[in-house]
């Protein structure tokens, strides 16, 4: 243990501890700025740069940084001297001085941890301005993400999101100096890189250099227009996270409020992704099944293991980098996309709407997912399954701009018959739940038994790759979890080596699956807030009545009325998909 | 399936394959693989860099944040006369920077152009290290030392002709 | 070298290099061969004598002749007279600035009188291409002492004794820094020599490595050898391409003489080197950064610590040092620490190697004992100010350095005395400025280069020199307020107090050396709207002396946008708000009819 005095206090804390860490132990809030500490991720970004959190240590030349200078015995740390707070302030005004001033309409305002820093250190003036040349960049829109680098700071958070944790390699910093800046290769767009638009650079963003496409302003729109049918599908992670935005306890569930909110908003039927979630397991556990006993008979030309493929960020990242394993996902559409495809078809019918007029949106915790509703295979005539999807943020910023007193609304329900789901549906938000919900359907129907227990604890967890053996009635079955690519990226690695014996993997491109979801509310480097939420989701499942997929009364019916069975023709066509090589390759002139 | 068009001849993508096979394709000798890539073709454009990326296994954005963290490597083709001002300390105080404002007033170009007819580039660089020559020009690997602004013209004629 | 009776060293340094020395050699040696004194006579291509100025330089020895500024077509005189008959060519001596005596010797010139060279012992005097000539003047006996005499502790302690702290900045002591990383666990670590010589206007790495690339050698496998590394990597810049061809030859021949390579001298000890190439960026200058860099990164520093001693290349231990520094271990083995220790000050022992460059006499490369006082350096090696002008400062330590005044011309030249007058060491460049050069302007130009040179990872360094940069642009452009001092001032030291590399650190010292010891030029700029030294061309009104003129009308058709008006014959006169002061009107004007304000 080393003991140090900071701001006259003495403290004693374990050696290799940070100033920051210790100071915050006694209560002393030093702020920082470009500092990130995911703890639960394996995650702690201290590149030191913006110099916000320095702090005076006695006997030492300059000013040390508190994110990153580790404690050692006997030393004295200031963290308020007048020479620190002149420091802190001019560092903040550079910073301001580089920075556009348009707070009143930015889309981080009041969210922006920039903003909330020049309040705490009471910047009352940004010098330099008649004189100051600012950075700019060319504003990139890509389908989910907008990169706006004017309001860039070089926290570089985003760089360590995309390249440590995730392994997509989509952004670097590049240039030197005052032009320095995080940006794909070449400074080109966004869409033309091999990002996968899971948002975790935006989730991560302290300022609003990295957010997502709006579409609230769209939706107003077209909820305005008597001719169109507005259909809205919410996915199993929002219900978990929405009421952060209203100030109610990480963890809190309100998904009758949220169903209240989505009616008052104007929205005709209010459905649930979980219920096509549940079609999602009836087809990706088919398949599973399939291609299982065609292994178990000895066909060696079956490929497993099979991965699910619900997360469009994953679909993205092995499309782009992982190409030669373009066989061994299954075929199956994300929930999202099996939602669209059937509320255009199957209901649109039921309601007689044709489906020009039927406007089918989805509440994500996601943005790979407004990408992911806009590809080629999800449209007829080129008028889109799903036609546009809006983050959790967003549809908080919707329901206060709508004067919606959230917290006071009364639960409500979704309507039928899209919008009954089984508890195993609403595990799809979290790590390991797709797999577990897979589980307790296949076991089902492979055994031809009855689970008595149909919780899988040992699926669950935060741990960033899972592996757990399944007893299938003698045969065992081997399930691999994952949960961020880059821990993807592992696991692939080992299956192209032949190193792997999984029968099924899940995989999810966010830190705890959906419930971290690149639209989710920012959590701020607080992330406890993800393991609340997903005790919030398994919390939903052990409510709900039915808690297997093939158990869902209105999944069975729409097979009877209209599918089939499923991987039948009709289902082929309207609920799987298949995958593009989108790894550039080198062509000759 | 989509491509990105590159604009090299086979023989020029084996030849960067070649030279990252030289390193090992060992990502901690990128910088040495791009010095040699740039000194076989004169400049580091975005399809070369995308060989390279692929060859070392280095993502396209990290090779793109190398190239233009240092500034010896350029995205821009060279003239083919490049002309290189020094203007390290030693040459500014004997006149460096009156010498660089007329290259660049009889040429038309700033500091990092090219000429249209592709003859002549500007560059800056930090010391030659022939101090008691300053202020110091470089056409090309020929050193022009104690040039003052008069001499620019005739230097510029000098590859003319 | 001792079966010639006369040897003639042609200076292959790169300034000599780049006014045609190799035409010189190669003259020199058709000449002798013309008149069959082949064997009599050798000509030896060496590093940089030191004295720039006067290159390309020949020296013959034994008898120390020293020719300055030789053309190719000298060749043929040298080689008639001196060799043949014996007669010195007059023309070619040095002429001393001051005493306006030729010096037949460089005994005789005020140059070399103070110097006194432990790095740069063997530049100017053998072949660095060849090992042999190394070999002849003691090279490689202290490696074959340390690996067969001495342990690395033994080799660590005489180091530590000699009392050799670093060359390249901030001159931490080098014997600390080997047992740092001697003491830091791993059977996998790192020798890192420093050749990315960033600072504009130093370059005694190039030359060392360019004149003597054996004694590089030569030290980082003593390093290795103490720090219990087996490897070696010499981060160099690509600018460099002399210097790079030298030592790819050097450590070639090495390797050949089993001085690098598996069990060198038969002991069990092994070590290699590998080159690594900087591409242009200031702050690999710093270690931490020069070490992402040679992994193939960006080069950003990062916090230390952990220091590189720790946790380095790779991960690994790693010693960086600089070019100069290990130029002087083999010399401190085979002569001892007393020895070393006896030159120079309690603190700064040894010498030190300059690079005196800007408006002085002698502009070259000085090796010097620590101690020696500027005035000393600048007005007897330096040979005073050219044409005659005032001194007016001394900017030490490059952009990270300060600029020092007459009133500091006695200190005596220590790391701490530069220190404590508001500049530093460095790397040693010594830029020497007159009554001509404007500080303000100065300061500026440091500071851009400070701005372009930021690698961008810290906001001080990234906007905070920005920033300075752009008080400092509008003082000079006429623009500046009074209270665009207290902001300079202000910034300056939390750039100082917060940047998080050495660089960002001491990149505002220019600023604050100026302004503490050129207030008046500040004020000059700000507040009477001119620039005293006459540099700021904004500050500059060029204006029309009536009784001059004759209205010959040629400046006003040299007036690029008509700001002259005036008829034939008549008087002219300049419109200052049209002026862009160009300087064409003065340029074409035969009458001294126009002047500058």
């Amino acid at each position: 243990m080393i003991k140090l005095t900071i701001d006259n206090k003495i403290v004693e804390v374990e050696k290799g501890t940070t100033i920051y860490k210790a100071a915050k132990k006694v209560g002393i809030d030093i702020p920082v700025l470009c500092y990130m500490d995911l703890a639960d991720l394996g995650i702690e970004h201290k590149p030191g740069g913006c110099r916000i959190c320095v702090v005076e240590v006695e006997g030492r030349r300059n000013l040390a940084p508190s994110c990153s200078t580790e404690v050692t015995e006997g030393m004295v740390v200031n963290t308020h001297s007048i020479r620190v707070l002149n420091a802190r302030r001019i560092v903040m005004e550079l910073i301001l001085s580089d920075h556009p001033k348009e707070c009143l309409v930015c889309p981080k305002s009041g969210n922006c941890e920039l903003q909330s820093i020049a309040i705490k250190l009471g910047i009352r003036d940004i010098p330099y301005q008649e004189i100051s040349e600012m950075s700019t960049y060319r504003v990139d829109f890509s389908p989910s993400i907008i990169r706006n680098m004017d309001k860039c700071i070089m926290c570089r958070r985003c760089e360590t999101m995309c390249n440590e944790f995730q392994t997509v390699g989509a952004l670097s910093a590049v240039n030197r100096g005052f032009m320095s800046v995080v940006a794909p290769a070449f400074e080109m767009d966004l869409e033309d890189s091999v990002c996968t638009y899971c948002g975790q650079c935006v989730a991560v963003c302290p300022t609003a250099a990295l957010t997502e496409v709006d579409h609230t302003n769209k939706l107003i729109r077209d909820l305005a227009n008597p001719n169109k049918t507005v259909i809205v599908q919410t996915a199993p992670a929002v219900r978990a996270a929405l009421g952060e935005e209203f100030g109610l306890e990480p963890g809190t569930l309100v998904t009758g409020k949220m169903v209240s909110a989505l009616r008052q908003l104007g929205f005709k039927y209010v459905f649930d992704t979980d219920f096509a979630a549940d079609l999602t397991i009836m087809e990706e556990g088919t398949e599973l099944l399939e291609r299982l006993s065609k292994h178990l008979k000895g066909d060696k030309n079956v490929k497993l293991p099979i991965l699910t493929s619900c997360c469009p960020g994953w679909v993205n990242f092995f499309e782009s980098q992982f190409t030669d394993m373009l066989d061994i996902p299954s075929t199956a559409r994300s929930p999202q996309q099996m939602f669209g495809a059937i509320a255009k078809t199957y209901f649109a019918q039921k309601i007689n709407v044709k489906r020009e007029d039927l406007i089918v949106v989805s509440i994500m915790p996601c943005l790979a997912k407004k990408y992911e509703c806009q590809r080629d295979e999800f449209k007829v005539n080129g008028n889109p399954d799903v036609d546009y999807s809006i983050s959790t943020r967003e549809l908080a910023s919707l329901i206060k701009r709508a004067n919606i007193s959230f917290n006071s609304l009364q639960d409500d329900d979704f309507d039928a018959p899209l919008g009954e789901s089984s508890g195993a549906g609403v595990i799809f938000g979290a790590t390991g739940g797709v797999i577990e919900a897979a589980v307790r359907t296949a076991y089902e129907l492979f055994t031809g038994k009855s689970l008595e227990k149909v919780d899988f604890k040992e699926l669950r967890g935060m741990e960033g790759i899972r592996q757990a053996t399944i007893d299938f009635g003698g045969t065992p079955i081997n399930i691999g979890i994952a949960h961020g690519l880059g821990k993807a990226r592992q696991l692939l690695e080992s299956i192209r080596k032949g190193e792997s014996n999984f029968h099924a993997i899940e995989i999810m491109a966010c830190p705890g699956g959906c419930i971290g979801g690149g639209g989710q509310p920012l959590h701020h480097g607080k992330t406890e807030i993800l393991k609340k939420r997903m005790e919030a989701i398994y919390r939903e499942d052990e409510g709900k009545t039915i808690r297997k997929s093939h158990e869902n009364p209105y999944i069975i019916k729409l097979y009877e009325e209209f599918l089939g069975k499923p991987m039948s023709d009709k289902a082929h066509k309207l609920l799987h998909t298949h995958y593009v090589d989108k790894k550039k390759r080198i062509i000759y002139i | 399936m989509s491509n990105i068009k590159v604009e090299l001849k086979k023989n020029q993508v084996d030849k960067i394959k070649e030279i990252c096979k030289s390193f090992n394709n060992n990502p901690g000798e990128l910088i040495n693989a791009l010095h040699k890539v740039q000194s076989t073709f004169g400049y580091l454009p975005a399809e070369v860099q995308e060989v390279v990326s692929q060859e070392m296994d280095v993502p396209l954005s990290k090779v793109y944040g190398v190239v233009t963290f240092y500034s010896f490597f350029s995205m821009i083709p060279k003239g083919k006369y490049p002309i290189s001002i020094c203007t390290g300390t030693a040459c500014y105080v004997r006149g460096a920077e009156t010498v660089l404002q007329e290259f660049k007033k009889e040429l038309g170009i700033e500091v990092g152009e090219t000429t249209a007819d592709g003859k002549f580039s500007i560059g800056c660089l930090r010391c030659v290290g022939a101090c008691g020559l300053a202020p110091v020009v470089m056409v090309g690997e020929k050193t022009y030392g104690r040039v003052s602004p008069e001499m620019v013209k005739d230097i510029i004629k000098e590859y003319n002709e | 070298m001792s079966d010639y009776k006369l040897h003639l060293l042609v200076c292959g340094g790169t300034g000599c290099k780049a006014s045609q020395s190799e035409l010189i050699y190669e003259n020199l040696k058709k000449e002798i061969g013309n008149e069959g004194l082949s064997d009599f006579a050798q000509v030896v291509r060496t590093g940089c004598f030191g004295f720039c100025e006067k290159g390309p330089i020949v020296k013959i020895i034994p008898d120390n002749t020293f020719y300055t500024q030789v053309k190719p077509e000298d060749a043929k005189e040298i080689v008639a007279e001196h060799i043949v008959k014996g007669r010195k060519v007059e023309r070619l001596l040095y002429t001393d600035p001051v005493a306006k005596k030729t010096a037949g010797s460089t005994r005789e010139i005020g140059f070399y009188k103070k110097q006194v060279r432990i790095a740069l012992r063997n530049c100017g005097i053998i072949d660095p291409e060849n090992i042999g000539e190394y070999i002849s003047r003691d090279g490689y006996e202290a490696l074959g002492k340390v690996l067969t005499e001495l342990s690395p502790a033994d080799t660590i302690k005489i180091i530590k004794d000699s009392g050799l702290r670093g060359r390249g900045g901030a001159g931490f002591p080098t014997g600390l820094k080997w047992e740092l990383a001697a003491k830091s666990p791993g059977n996998e670590k790192y020798v890192v020599c420093n050749a990315d010589e960033g600072d504009p206007g130093a370059f005694m790495d190039r030359s060392i490595l360019e004149g003597d690339p054996h004694t590089v050698i030569e030290a980082m496998a003593i390093c290795g050898y103490c720090i219990g590394a087996d490897k070696g990597l010499v981060y160099i810049r690509a600018e460099y391409p002399l210097a790079i061809e030298r030592l790819k030859t050097a450590i070639k021949q090495a390797r050949e003489y089993g001085l690098l390579g598996n069990n060198i001298l038969g002991s069990k000890f092994s070590f290699d080197i590998e080159l690594r190439y900087g591409a242009g960026a200031f702050v690999c200058g710093e270690e931490t950064a020069l070490i992402h860099s040679m992994e193939g990164g960006r080069g950003e520093p990062t916090l230390k610590p952990p220091f590189p001693a720790v946790s380095g290349y790779l991960g690994k231990p790693t010693n960086v040092n600089n070019v100069e520094t290990f130029a002087n271990i083999p010399v401190i083995l085979t002569k001892g620490a007393e020895w070393f220790s006896s030159i120079g000050t309690e603190k700064s022992k040894g010498t030190k190697v300059f690079a005196l460059a800007g408006k002085i006499n002698n502009v070259g490369l000085i090796e010097v004992p620590m101690g020696i006082t500027l005035r000393e350096v600048i007005f007897e090696i330096g040979g005073g100010i050219k044409n005659g002008k005032k001194f007016k400062a001394v900017q030490t330590g490059g952009p990270s350095g300060g600029c020092l005044t007459e009133k500091h011309l006695n200190i005596p030249i220590e790391y701490e005395t530069l220190v404590a007058a508001g500049s530093m060491m460095g790397s040693g460049g010594m830029i020497v400025m007159d009554e001509d050069d404007c500080m303000v302007d100065f300061a500026k130009f440091f500071l851009e280069f400070s701005v372009e040179e930021s690698c961008g990872k810290c906001t001080p360094c990234r906007i905070g020199n920005k920033r300075l940069h752009e008080l400092l642009d509008r003082i000079c452009k006429g623009n500046g307020a009074p209270e665009d001092i207290d902001r300079l001032i202000n910034l300056s030291y939390v750039i100082k107090d917060t940047a998080l590399c050495g660089l960002g650190q001491a990149s505002p010292n220019p600023v604050l050396s100026t302004l503490e010891h050129f207030r008046h030029e500040y004020d000059a700029h700000i507040i009477d709207k001119k620039c005293p030294a006459g540099v700021c061309k904004a500050l500059m009104t060029y204006e029309i002396v009536p009784e001059n003129c004759v209205g010959c009308t040629a400046c006003a058709r040299a007036c690029p946008v008509g700001a002259i008006t005036g008829e034939r014959k008549q008087i002219h006169k300049i419109d200052p708000k049209l002026c862009i002061k160009c300087g064409a009107c003065l340029e074409r004007c035969k009458f001294n009819a126009v002047i500058v304000n």
